[in-house]
């Protein structure tokens, strides 16, 4: 895998992760394309793009798009199903994730992930194992994060 | 490293040492914790792009301020940090807080460290020069007792890490290869995959490590071995074939549902790891029977048992499907498969439709019946609203192209090309329509007379300088350049037909007459390039207009002001050609007199070039004669009509002139500067780039310098050359070939043509038998149908694009431009090879100059003699290489064992039976005695032969020697030995090789020669040997051949002097500090061990400071700096070519080691 994208319906950015080494400048290039292509697909289309030389796979869970990119040869619908799994992981994690769990405590999102995909490919694909390795590191943390109150959706992903 | 890392710490203001006593009040605290929710909150509450930005750009001063202050807190830093990715996140530059990320991993708690790591591996790229700063804390925390702290450093190392760096945190890694937590097992097993990416010979001896991970007991760990698996597999299969048996009963096992249910996936047992082992196996499979034959059992189980109707389990039959096509092909597992994808293609759910047109596309050469079955789909697919799906279906049509159907499918992706506005997608489209176009031109002319009678789709002249002008139009100046390029080759080369040839070009200079005439259009600069040249090459053939009227059109598109400077120079080119024609030359004169004062130097350069031609009418008229664009003029390059001049000015005193090169040496030698430069391009720097314009050209002829009166004839003619050198024979393909090339083209024809009508009989019995069902609409899609998938009903159907494409010559020569152009490219390297692995023309440029050196240096050699005491030892330089092929044999306990699985055990390394060496041995060749050689090793056997390899290294070339003995009493006749091309040797047969019969119990010898095309640290070289007893059928056996760099690497024998020299010409360079063991602490030790094992030449001992120089053949020369510290050797490798320092920088440690 390329990159990893997450980005709300309003196009604003929740979450990224490079795998391969870009300049900053083409990064925003990047994602201000993928955003404004993504966005500007209708629901019943295809879940890929072909985009430059890259395979984009991307799925909308409630507000959120998460979207990856891949090779050619990668396989479109084992990529779906990482990010599927992932999302798995953040439900179970915060319990019934939604879109502001990832906004206010991303960290934690990009823990979830480096623990899961780790240098773009995946790492561990047994969920208890994932969870258990968050919970080894996250011992110490500080007591639960209460729900900020917000206006903005408070819709479950999953 | 370690030291820089202090004092950059320490340069940077104390925060540290107050941080701890001070330490922030709480009421900082409370409010830091919530400081990210606030400005969240305050971002989403805006409404305008200004005010946000505004925010955070307060946002980020604000924390500027806070990281830089001495009394934040680490806690509070964490807290900094978080906000800081934040704001990267939103497109906001925040790096003056990347030195404090790096801080905070090295210096805080684990939570806060985690953080502090976290915004490192989200800052930061891999070249980063502030990661160099977290060497430090990486190699701490690999060290630490603390599982979460190691889990951490391993994981910010397999996401990002300086690539020169490794060395330092190796060792460590390669020591949690044995850890007893599997998930630290796990992330080393990745950390290293990102080493293998990132620096594959860094991690070259840890193999065998490699095999321990695959045999893990943790599936985790397994399965991140994979990653690592996969790659190399793809590098180099023939040496992992060994591993096939593993892969499969892992596969059965995991499909077998033997794993923990920890790793189902909606009750799919592994999915990844099912998929990354099918991709694996895919490439194992690939051509070779034998290792097929292993898998196609577990092949089947897994079509099978991948039933739900889950996105998970199509995935997985998605792989197999590419899998079973990949493989050596079994017509029960193909039938399976092509079930498969009519699941796919006609599956509602919109992706699986779209992976079904992908699965078609690459399985449509080996099967194109498959497109028939779905013709409707691909049909319906074809006017889909998701254009996604649109450009798959013409992907997927593109390769069904045939004589037939071009025209429609050329039809649609031009209809595409004109939704479509994104560049990458029209740089695709118009070159595969160019490629698709000129490809049946070709066919077309072949079969002229056959076209016209079966098929009005056929394409025609017409059809292709339209299609073409669409593709020069929409591509413009985005194509790729060798479209115009190969365009106007075909137009000027023709075909054998002379009637045809004219027909096209009359046709192309109609069609451009008529373009220009249309106002207030605007043409790509290429397009009108084109439309210049053919104008003047070609305007003689119309017989309405005259020369005249063409100028006229010429000189209007010349005034006008959109028109680059390039355009401009082609534009004057081509009147140049028309003026000869012309009777009158009013407008020529007005041009003459515009552009001899123009500012660009080359167009005032034209312009000036055609006034004197057109002041000698009769020698323009033999300049510039009518369609001779592919023909060779003779210019006299020695300038002997200078002769006279050069004495005279010889008698009175100038000085004798010295060529570029030497004029270049002599410079560097006076001046000891930096030449930055590799050394061949200075020999060619006469042979200017002036191919893709007239304009580059002109200024070759400038840099001649030749503008006196008398040289202006040789000016003109060597302008001309130059533009001959654009569309004629040099550089491309003779003329006389691609005749050749068209009279072989000429047999299939009527085949073809056969082919064609039961294509429509096929289709046309469909349509009939589906008449009574249509409506219309659906008619419609039948027609279209029926004039896309003409022509694929048959197995034997010529598929233009598949192997059977020996018909277009065009294709060839397409590909043959590719190679020449670019040897790093290796992709599509398997169809260049195969067709072309003879004609392979790389051209080292350093050949010449070293030779020379070389040369000089021996004859150096002599006159010098250095007080070494080592240069005795000279002679030892080409001592036998000790090769050490290490036969990784696993004592592998058991995988998975805890988990109750079959316990496999990867095949040990064949022993290889040596019993017939001692007679083989006494039959090596005599040439062996005069050079060093290798032991004879068998590398394969049956009943009846044995065969066996040595290696000989000659001074010029590396010779493989296969020694073939005949066991049996009887006689082998047409004994043929093959060599599978390989990617990065280049193999010539040695001359007496062909060997009719082998007589009983004799041995014979196939030599071959062996050059290295780029450096590469270990290869395989395999083959087949075939051959009859008794004039029954043919035996084959493979075999294969592990090739090192250091079989190719010879000592270059050079002087200190011409040592420095070429030190100062070679830009890639690598250093690197060894530390040595107390024996090897000795200087002279060391040099010998490197002049033994690596064949280097010791040029000179200066003080503690060794100088050595080798080549890897056939001229790639290398130089070895070294300087002995204490106990450290500061090796530092220079050469011309960017990979090979490493490689032997490789080898060299090895060697250390070794020792």
């Amino acid at each position: 895998m390329q990159f990893m994208l997450l980005f709300s319906r309003q196009g604003k950015l929740r979450l990224q992760k490079w795998y391969v080494p870009l300049s900053d400048k083409e990064k925003k290039k990047i994602t201000r394309e993928l955003v404004q292509t993504v966005l500007a697909r209708k629901p019943k289309m295809c879940s890929f793009l072909e985009w430059r030389d890259l395979k984009i796979v991307y799925k909308r869970y409630a507000s959120l798009y998460f979207c990856c990119a891949i090779e050619d040869q990668d396989n479109e619908l084992i990529t779906l199903e990482i990010i599927h799994r992932y999302v798995e992981l953040l439900d179970k994690y915060f319990g019934s994730v939604c879109e502001l769990d990832i906004i206010f405590n991303f960290e934690k999102a990009y823990f979830i992930l480096d623990e899961f995909l780790l240098g773009g490919e995946v790492q561990e694909t047994s969920k208890k194992n994932v969870l258990k390795a968050i919970e080894q590191a996250d011992l110490l943390q500080e007591g639960s994060l209460s729900h900020l109150p917000s206006f903005l959706q408070f819709q479950k992903l999953l | 490293m370690s030291d820089i890392v202090e004092k950059t710490l320490t340069a940077l203001p104390g925060l540290f040492l107050q941080n701890q006593s001070v330490g922030g009040p709480t009421a900082a605290k409370a409010s830091f914790s919530s400081r990210l929710g606030g400005l969240v909150r305050g971002i989403t509450a805006l409404t305008s792009k200004h005010e946000e930005e505004k925010l955070i750009q307060q946002e980020l001063n604000n924390l500027k301020a806070t990281v830089s202050a001495p009394t934040t807190t680490l806690k509070m830093m964490k807290e900094c940090m978080v906000r800081l990715i934040y704001c990267e996140m939103l497109g906001y530059d925040a790096s003056f807080g990347y030195i404090h990320a790096i801080k905070l991993a090295q210096q805080g708690n684990l939570l806060e460290k985690r953080v502090g790591y976290l915004a490192v591996s989200l800052f930061l790229h891999e070249s980063h020069e502030l990661l160099l700063l977290l060497v430090n804390t990486v190699v701490k925390d690999l060290q630490s007792t603390n599982l979460v702290e190691v889990c951490m450093a391993l994981t910010v190392v397999s996401q990002i890490f300086p690539r020169e760096m490794i060395p330092a945190v190796l060792p460590l890694i390669e020591d949690k290869l044995q850890h007893s937590k599997e998930i630290i097992r796990r992330k080393a097993v990745l950390a290293l995959y990102k080493f293998y990416l990132i620096a594959p010979n860094q991690v070259q001896h840890i193999h065998v490590k490699f095999r321990k991970a695959l045999c893990d007991r943790d599936v985790g760990v397994m399965a991140a071995s994979l990653h690592i698996y996969f790659r190399m597999i793809k590098e180099n299969s023939s040496a992992y074939k060994d591993l096939t048996g593993s892969f499969v009963t892992i596969l059965k096992q995991v499909v077998g549902g033997k794993l923990p249910v920890d790793f189902n996936y909606h009750s799919v047992p592994a999915p990844w790891l099912q998929i990354q082992l099918l991709r694996i196996l895919g490439l194992l499979g690939k051509d070779d029977q034998r290792t097929s034959e292993l898998m196609y059992d577990v092949l089947d189980e897994s079509l099978r048992r991948a039933e739900l109707n889950h996105n998970v389990t199509y995935a997985i039959l998605f792989e197999c499907v590419h899998t079973v096509y990949s493989i050596y092909p079994k017509s029960e597992l193909l039938e399976k498969a092509a079930k498969c994808i009519g699941k796919f293609v006609l599956s509602p759910k919109i992706n699986l439709k779209y992976l079904g047109l992908k699965a078609l596309t690459y399985v449509i050469q080996q099967d194109p019946t498959l497109a028939l079955q779905h013709q409707m789909t691909i049909i319906e697919c074809l006017d889909h609203p998701d254009p996604i799906i649109k450009r798959e279906t013409l992907e997927l049509l593109y390769r069904i192209t045939n004589a037939q159907n071009i025209t429609v499918i050329v039809q649609k992706m031009l209809e595409y090309l004109q939704q479509s506005k994104e560049e990458y997608i029209i740089v695709n489209l118009v070159g595969k329509i160019a490629e698709l176009a000129e490809k049946y031109l070709l066919v077309a002319f072949g079969n002229v007379l056959v076209l016209n009678t079966v098929d009005t789709y056929a394409p025609d002249n017409a059809w292709f300088i339209q299609t073409m002008n669409a593709v020069f139009s929409v591509g413009g100046d985005v194509m790729h350049p060798d479209i115009p390029n190969n365009f106007l080759r075909l137009l000027a080369e023709g075909f054998d037909d002379e009637t045809e040839n004219h027909q096209l070009r009359l046709y192309a200079v109609q069609s451009y007459l008529t373009l220009l005439d249309v106002e207030n259009v605007f043409y790509p600069q290429r397009f009108l390039q084109v439309m210049s040249w053919v104008l003047g090459e070609y305007s003689y053939l119309l017989n309405k207009e005259t020369p005249e009227e063409v100028i006229t059109k010429l000189y209007k598109l010349l005034m006008n002001d959109s028109i680059s400077s390039e355009t401009k120079a082609w534009i004057i080119a081509a009147v140049t050609k028309l003026t000869p024609q012309a009777h009158s030359s009013n407008i020529v004169e007005r041009l003459i007199q515009e552009f001899t004062t123009s500012l660009d130097t080359s167009l005032r350069q034209l312009a000036f070039e055609l006034k004197h031609l057109h002041e000698n009418v009769k020698l323009m008229k033999s300049l510039l004669p009518i369609d001779k664009s592919c023909e060779d003029m003779v210019v006299d390059a020695s300038l002997s009509f200078l002769d006279g001049f050069v004495a005279e000015e010889l008698t009175q005193g100038a000085a004798p002139y010295k060529p570029h090169h030497q004029r270049q040496e002599e410079k560097l030698s006076q001046e000891k500067v930096l030449n930055f430069e590799p050394y061949g391009l200075s020999f060619s720097s006469s042979g200017f780039t002036g191919r893709q314009s007239p304009a580059g050209i002109s200024l070759g002829s400038d840099i001649s310098g030749n503008s006196t009166e008398t040289g202006l004839k040789e000016t003109n003619g060597l302008k001309l050359e130059g533009i001959k050198k654009l569309w004629g024979k040099e550089g491309y393909l003779p003329k006389k070939e691609s005749k050749t090339g068209d009279e072989t083209e000429a047999p299939p024809v009527p085949q073809e043509s056969i082919i064609m009508e039961n294509g429509d009989q096929t289709v046309t019995k469909k349509d009939q038998s589906q008449v009574l069902t249509q409506s219309k609409e659906e008619k419609e899609k039948q027609l279209l149908a029926s004039s896309l998938f003409v022509g694929l009903g048959s197995e034997s159907t010529i598929n233009l694009l598949g192997k059977a494409d020996t018909v277009s010559h065009k294709f060839r020569r397409k590909s043959k431009i590719k190679e020449t152009k670019s040897e790093e490219t290796t992709t599509d390297q398997n169809i260049i090879c195969s067709s072309f692995s003879s004609s392979s023309n790389v051209t080292y440029e350093e050949d010449y100059c070293l030779d020379n050196l070389q040369d000089r240096g021996d004859k150096e050699l002599k006159k010098f003699s250095l007080s070494s005491e080592l240069l005795d030892s000279e002679s030892l330089t080409e001592l036998p290489l000790v090769e050490k092929i290490s036969n990784c044999r696993l004592s592998t306990p058991s995988l998975f064992a805890d988990n109750n699985m079959e316990v496999f055990h990867p095949p040990q390394a064949t022993a290889a039976s040596v019993a017939n060496e001692i007679s083989l041995a006494s039959s090596l060749l005599e040439e062996t005695s005069e050079h060093i050689h290798s032991d004879l090793m068998e590398v394969c056997n049956n009943e009846t032969i044995s065969m066996s390899s040595y290696k000989i290294w000659k001074d010029d070339c590396l010779l493989v020697v296969w020694s073939v003995f005949n066991k049996s009493g009887l006689e082998l006749k047409s004994a043929n030995l093959e060599i599978a091309p390989a990617e990065n040797f280049k193999i010539t047969e040695q001359p007496e090789c062909c060997l009719p019969v082998i007589e009983a119990e004799s041995t014979k010898n196939f030599q071959y020669s062996v050059q290295m095309e780029k450096p590469f640290a270990e290869g395989n070289l395999s083959g087949f040997i075939t051959y009859q007893v008794m004039d029954t059928h043919s035996v084959q056996l493979e075999f294969s051949v592990n090739l090192s760099l250091l079989d190719f690497i010879r000592p270059l024998k050079i002087s200190t002097e011409d040592f420095g020299k070429l030190w100062l010409s070679f830009a890639n360079d690598v250093k690197q500090n060894v530390k040595m063991s107390e024996s090897q602490a000795a200087l002279s030790s060391t040099l010998k061990a490197l002049q033994q094992e690596l064949r280097l030449h010791v040029v000179d001992i200066i003080g503690n400071e060794g100088l050595l120089a080798c080549q890897l053949l056939p001229s790639f020369p290398c130089l070895l700096h070294f300087r002995v510290h204490g106990d450290i050797l500061a090796l530092w490798f220079r050469s011309s070519c960017s990979t090979l320092p490493d490689y032997l920088l490789y080898q060299c440690q090895k060697v250390m080691e070794g020792s």
